[in-house]
């Protein structure tokens, strides 16, 4: 691999655009590509599509020998609504599991730098910040403060996009309010059935950290389509 | 680590003057320990980031790739239990992978 590539493929991901790294792996000869330029490759195209469709890497055979396709999609996001304390232990989970994470939260005394040191901190409301982060089909989304006025505008922006997994936190008796709310707001009936709450498998999650974890696991769940949907 | 930090390090050591080769996993049978697409950066001196199975065949392919990065050329390397080698380098879960080993240089 030369270096030109390797700064190709970082600075798509920073900018958010998928591209894959094709290898023919009997010369070792690459090319980058974006989904676009995929039909350049008539013999390969399919599998091209395919793997960005699926986020899958792999190796394909083609009249020119094998060739290997490394998707990079863009990297994926985790937005987390609330600066609260599971937030502390979902920030490195998050990120250890391959997520840029974002923390949104107005009140500024729960989103100090103090209690998250590193993290990217926005003080604004939710309904500000989502707008210009803009939500992609690579972002998942969580509403964890309980608070209608910070979590529920958050929740009506989330459902309106793509992206992968909208959850809530908040007992059902909780979530049933938080829904009649939303219906309220103009929410359809299929939009609130997106919503994972009470969110995070059901592990018997006890305090913030086990939180995290089963919010993550459920997560993942939902990204590789494993069909665990919001526990009954 | 994840891909993007597999080719920061990449770069950061190439700036550094180190000569290197990356190995990616292409293709794996069964179970294995690490997804397509995982990575080991390794330099001249044997030195590594990252990881291409669960430590069962890093020590054959570091060695492998330091002949890579002498040669200027890529080889594509494949572990299994079926393997003549699998005592010496053997994946212990029953997995089969093929590895790309190619250097790493400025374009």
């Amino acid at each position: 691999m030369q270096t030109d590539l390797a700064e190709g493929i970082l600075t798509a991901r920073a900018a958010r655009r998928p591209v894959a790294l094709l290898t023919w792996l009997a010369t070792g000869e690459q090319r980058l590509v974006t989904p676009e330029d995929a039909g350049e490759f008539p013999a390969l195209a399919a599998e091209i599509a395919d793997g960005f469709r699926l986020d899958r890497s792999g190796t394909v055979a083609s009249p020119d020998g094998e060739v290997f396709i490394r998707i990079f999609n863009p990297p994926l996001r985790l937005i987390i609504i609330g600066a609260v304390h599971a937030a502390q232990f979902l920030l490195p989970l998050g990120r250890m599991l391959g997520h840029d994470v974002t923390i949104v939260d107005p009140r500024t005394a729960f989103a100090s730098e103090q209690r998250f040191p590193d993290a990217n901190l926005v003080t604004e409301w939710p309904e500000d910040a989502l707008a210009q982060i803009g939500i992609d089909r690579r972002t998942a989304i969580v509403a964890l403060t309980h608070d209608p006025k910070i979590d529920d505008g958050a929740l009506r922006l989330a459902l309106e996009s793509k992206a992968f997994y909208v959850g809530a936190l908040g007992s059902s008796r909780t979530h049933a309010k938080r829904a009649e709310r939303l219906a309220a707001m103009g929410v359809s009936a299929d939009a609130l059935a997106r919503i994972h709450a009470p969110i995070g498998l059901d592990i018997g999650a006890q305090g913030p950290a086990e939180i995290a974890l089963s919010v993550m696991a459920q997560l993942v769940a939902v990204l590789r389509e494993k069909g665990l949907g919001p526990k009954g | 680590m994840s891909a993007d930090d597999m080719l920061t390090t990449a770069l950061a050591w190439q700036g550094e003057g180190r000569k290197l080769a990356i190995a990616t996993v292409v293709q794996t049978w069964g179970s294995a320990p690490q997804p397509t697409g995982s990575q080991l950066v390794i330099d001249s001196e044997g030195n590594f980031l990252g990881s291409v199975s669960g430590g069962c065949v890093e020590g054959d392919v570091i060695t492998e790739a330091v002949d890579i990065i002498a040669s200027g050329k890529p080889k594509l390397l494949e572990f299994g239990v079926q393997d003549e080698t699998a005592w010496r380098a053997g994946l212990a879960c029953g997995g089969r992978i093929r590895i790309f080993v190619e250097p790493f240089e400025p374009a």
